[in-house]
């Protein structure tokens, strides 16, 4: 006995993660440099930055360390890549937009990177609380349908008049006390619970089928019902708030744990259909969805209008080529919202095809490393609830970087860790850190208590 | 349970692949053509982004990118303004390029295929390519001296290396001040461009090189030319030389400018109508020799051709199916004849050069963003115009003109000068061409010109020798050092 736990305290991988995480804020730290020295500007500023970002993450390691001393070690370096990447990014637009309002006489803006780096701060620090005090993650179970009540409260606070804010035409922001935020973040997490903790009670009555059409199982029509309230939700989010890349994304999620939940294809078969009638019926309904999807097929007519976004990024995708134009070098700032959404085009515009496929295969390292934690964990609520949290970070990350890169229509979605803006920052350090929480129950020794100390298990 | 999480996995992990697929697509298959599509504006961005190549007379400057601190981060700029307008031309961001800047855009951006180490140097040290430098065959003071003596009136110069085809001098007025059309503030580029646009007098036109003028009496060395390699004719053949020449089947008279014979008796040696420039002489060898002879004659000068210098020349015609007094006309340079200055200097140096004429050029090394040399300019003939005999006997009677005719202008001290004067008449009403072609040779130094005032300048009184053979003079002294 003795014997297996030395062997597995030998391989909880910290220093592992120490290494992984030390290398991937250098990567942002050498980033900083070269837009610094691009720009020309002489001084290099934002050491006090770059260091309170390292510092940060340290605390979130050693908080891991301390708390989780089995989770997965690749997960927490990969997603500070991505962040790190993303200050940089971030500061590099900065850069651009200093200069341009020099070269216009106006006033100097005010850089937008310490604002993301304080939501980092507040990302991280519920990262730490979640790690510290979710000792295990089977407690969320019990907040099932608090859960669910919370995520659609958060999906249509928007709506309510005095704090829903409308941007760019999509109602997906409120603003409280001068900070706008985007609740629509926090609800899929709320969401992805609910929907874990609702299915693994459901699951053997929603596998039960009623008869078969073309040797695919059909569902009892009673337990279609959670679909259709999805479904009609989804639609809602898209209708009232014109928010279509958050409506894809719940009701994807929905549908691949039923998949998961049931192991039915006739689930991801009817989801399928839902979202085909959906989207016809919003395409023909609503005009800005047509408009994307007009601009989707053909961007180019309407270059100087409604695909002025697209083009843009498609430019600066091709500007940068194979190997990029390097940081600093590029004209990213002239895609419009090239912090948030589009960041994908300006990093593909700097760091070329290679670097973005990196980024892509570090995103691709996420979804296996949260899978790998969904299939480990040894109940069927952590199955269920890692694989809903790697499902919403992959499928966000494929809608909105298929998006601005024509692969499908253009939404508006955040992509994960990289974009500006700190509700999704936020929302998605409480994601990695439920997943953390979960792949530390799955690599733990099977006997290892989660909730007794060290010294008693060796005694 | 765990198999379907395996699945969605997989599902996950692929659709990343197929956003790997696509982003390859668009970042290097489709990259070409996104890259030229019209209205991206990162092609220009990216031009400008680079230190665009200077252009070099010596080791002097007369095309240069200076830094500044705008989003288009390389300023062009001429220090000399409007001298060098004419070789230069203008690099714009609203009208493109034109001159050098348009030929040599390839070298000067660093877009040619010879700074392709270069490039891949650069891009391993992350550093922005930078274009390569010409180094011109321009004699700067030549330059100096012949737009100086144009001051501004209607007209060109063009001074060539005989031995080489090297261009040393090509100047045109009234010219204009490339700077304004060079700056990042496009409302004030397309206010300069509007005006000069509009001027009558053209000065964005490239004169030497793209007006082509009736070339008058200059004209007459093609043709005596022609009579030499005949055949039939010498130096000191006797031709006739009357008061007014009767065309041939017609009832019309040419006149001599004179109003005199051009000899006793109506008759006088080849030479000597040459150096007197006798209308009723070159009418009539015109007539004898037969269009054919002298279209062929003036398309071994380089007439019916046009040149790269490396900026492309206007063709200078000869013209086609002309009964006799259209063919006695066009002898004398006359009727349809058109020609640009740069093809007349051509025939003034193909006959200093012993009959071969040499191809012009304007470029003499391409140099790489480190000033290596990556290409020095290799002369090379165009072809033998006339043989060396007929060129030796060309070259005696045009010192004639010099010396003892009506080139009396085109003098230089101590050096031997050999030229023709012309006055092209224009059309009715309007004042004549002055023109003047001729060469000079001292000290192992060779220079041929042509200058040509368009309407006299704007002189009341025309006269080949009054107003062109002094431009031609002190250009020839400021290549010959004299």
């Amino acid at each position: 006995m003795s014997q297996i736990l030395r062997q597995y305290t030998v391989s909880t991988r910290r220093s592992t993660e120490l290494v992984l995480l030390v290398g991937a804020w250098l990567v942002g730290v050498f980033a900083w440099i070269l837009v610094d020295a691009a720009s020309n500007s002489g001084s290099l500023g934002g050491w006090s930055a770059l260091l309170s970002a390292g510092l940060l993450l340290l605390c979130a390691h050693s908080v891991v360390r301390w708390q989780a001393p089995y989770a997965d070690p690749v997960l927490l370096p990969c997603v500070a890549l991505l962040n790190m990447l993303g200050l940089a990014m971030i500061h590099r637009l900065d850069v651009a937009n200093a200069a341009r309002a020099a070269a216009n006489n106006s006033p100097q803006p005010t850089p937008d990177v310490y604002l993301q780096l304080t939501w980092m701060l507040l990302g991280l620090i519920l990262f730490s609380l979640i790690i510290a005090f979710l000792r295990n993650h089977r407690r969320l179970a019990q907040f099932t349908f608090t859960s669910g009540l919370f995520g659609i409260v958060l999906l249509f606070l928007p709506l309510v008049p005095g704090i829903g804010n409308v941007v760019n035409g999509g109602r997906l922001w409120i603003s409280i006390l001068g900070f706008t935020f985007q609740p629509g973040e926090l609800a899929k997490i709320a969401l992805a619970i609910f929907f874990a903790g609702y299915l693994v009670g459901r699951r053997h009555t929603l596998a039960h089928v009623r008869g078969s059409i073309l040797g695919i199982g059909v569902p009892r029509f009673r337990d279609v019902g959670p679909l259709i309230l999805v479904w009609f939700i989804a639609l809602l989010v898209l209708v009232l708030e014109h928010d279509l890349g958050t409506s894809l994304l719940l009701f994807g999620l929905f549908t691949v744990l039923l998949y998961v939940a049931t192991s039915r294809r006739s689930w991801v078969i009817i989801g399928a259909l839902l979202l085909t009638v959906g989207g016809s019926a919003a395409h023909f309904a609503f005009g800005h969805v047509r408009i994307r999807f007009s601009i989707w097929l053909d961007p180019f007519s309407q270059a100087n209008g409604d695909g002025f976004q697209i083009v843009q990024s498609l430019y600066g995708l091709a500007n940068g080529g194979l190997f990029g134009t390097g940081w600093g070098q590029g004209y990213p700032q002239l895609v419009p919202f090239a912090k948030t959404d589009f960041i994908t085009s300006a990093l593909g515009e700097e760091l070329g095809l290679a670097g973005l496929i990196a980024i892509l295969l570090i995103y691709a390292i996420v979804v296996e490393r949260g899978a790998r934690a969904a299939v480990g964990t040894r109940d069927p609520f952590g199955n269920l609830l890692a694989i809903a949290l790697t499902t919403v970070i992959g499928l966000q990350a494929f809608i909105v970087i298929g998006g601005v890169t024509r692969l499908i229509p253009l939404t508006g979605l955040t992509t994960p860790f990289m974009s500006y803006g700190g509700s999704s920052l936020v929302a998605n350090y409480i994601l990695v850190a439920l997943l953390i929480r979960i792949s530390n129950s799955a690599r733990a020794p099977e006997n290892f208590a989660l909730d007794l100390p060290k010294s008693e298990v060796s005694a | 349970m765990i198999r379907k999480i395996n699945r969605v996995t997989g599902v996950l992990i692929f659709l990343i692949l197929v956003l790997i697929v696509n982003v390859s697509y668009v970042q290097v298959f489709k990259a070409k053509e996104l890259r030229q599509a019209p209205g991206n504006q990162r092609v220009l961005l990216n031009e400008y982004s680079r230190a665009r190549g200077a252009i070099l007379i010596g080791s002097e400057s007369v095309a240069k990118s200076k830094s500044t601190s705008d989003s288009l981060k390389y300023l062009r700029t001429y220090p000399n303004k409007s001298t060098y307008a004419p070789i230069t031309g203008f690099y714009s961001l609203v009208y493109g390029a034109t001159g050098l800047e348009q030929a040599q855009n390839d070298i000067l951006a660093g877009n040619d295929s010879r700074f392709f180490v270069n490039r891949l140097q650069q891009l391993f040290a992350n550093r922005k390519p930078t274009g390569g430098t010409i180094r011109l065959t321009i004699n700067s003071e030549a330059q100096d001296v012949a737009m100086r003596a144009l001051g501004g009136r209607t007209g060109a110069v063009v001074a060539i290396d005989p031995k080489t085809g090297a261009l040393l001098a090509l100047a045109s007025s009234p010219s204009f001040n490339p700077n304004l059309l060079s700056s990042h503030n496009a409302t004030s580029i397309q206010n300069n461009y509007e005006s000069l646009n509009n001027d009558p007098r053209q000065p964005m036109l490239n004169r030497p090189l793209a007006m082509t003028l009736p070339p008058g009496s200059t004209f007459k060395l093609i043709t005596a030319a022609a009579a030499l390699e005949s055949g039939k004719f010498t130096a000191a053949s006797k031709i006739p030389g009357p008061k007014r020449l009767k065309f041939k089947n017609s009832t019309k008279y040419l006149n001599n400018w004179t109003g005199k014979e051009c000899g006793p008796n109506g008759k006088t040696t080849l030479k000597n109508a040459l150096a007197i420039s006798c209308n009723t002489s070159f009418a009539w060898l015109g007539m004898n020799l037969g269009q054919d002879k002298i279209s062929e004659q003036a398309r071994k000068f380089g007439f019916e051709n046009s040149f790269q210098v490396p900026m492309t020349s206007a063709t200078s015609r000869f013209p086609q199916n002309l009964d006799g007094a259209q063919t006695a006309m066009s002898a004398i340079g006359q009727f349809d004849v058109r020609a640009t200055a740069l093809q007349m200097a051509m025939v003034s140096a193909g006959i200093e050069n012993s009959g071969v004429v040499m191809k012009p050029y304007l470029v003499d090394k391409v140099l790489g963003p480190d000033l290596s040399i990556l290409q020095n300019a290799t002369p090379s003939a165009f072809g033998r115009a006339v043989s060396e005999t007929s060129a030796k006997a060309l070259q005696d009677m045009m010192v004639a003109v010099v010396n003892n005719g009506t080139g009396s202008n085109a003098r230089i001290a101590g050096v031997r000068v050999g030229g023709k004067t012309g006055t092209a008449e224009t059309s009715p009403g309007s004042p004549a061409h002055a023109w003047f072609v001729g060469w000079a040779n001292a000290g192992g130094k060779h220079v041929a010109v042509a200058v040509v005032l368009e309407n006299g300048g704007g002189a009341t009184e025309v006269s080949g020798n009054g107003l062109a053979a002094p431009i031609a003079a002190s250009v020839m002294r400021a290549v010959l050092s004299k």
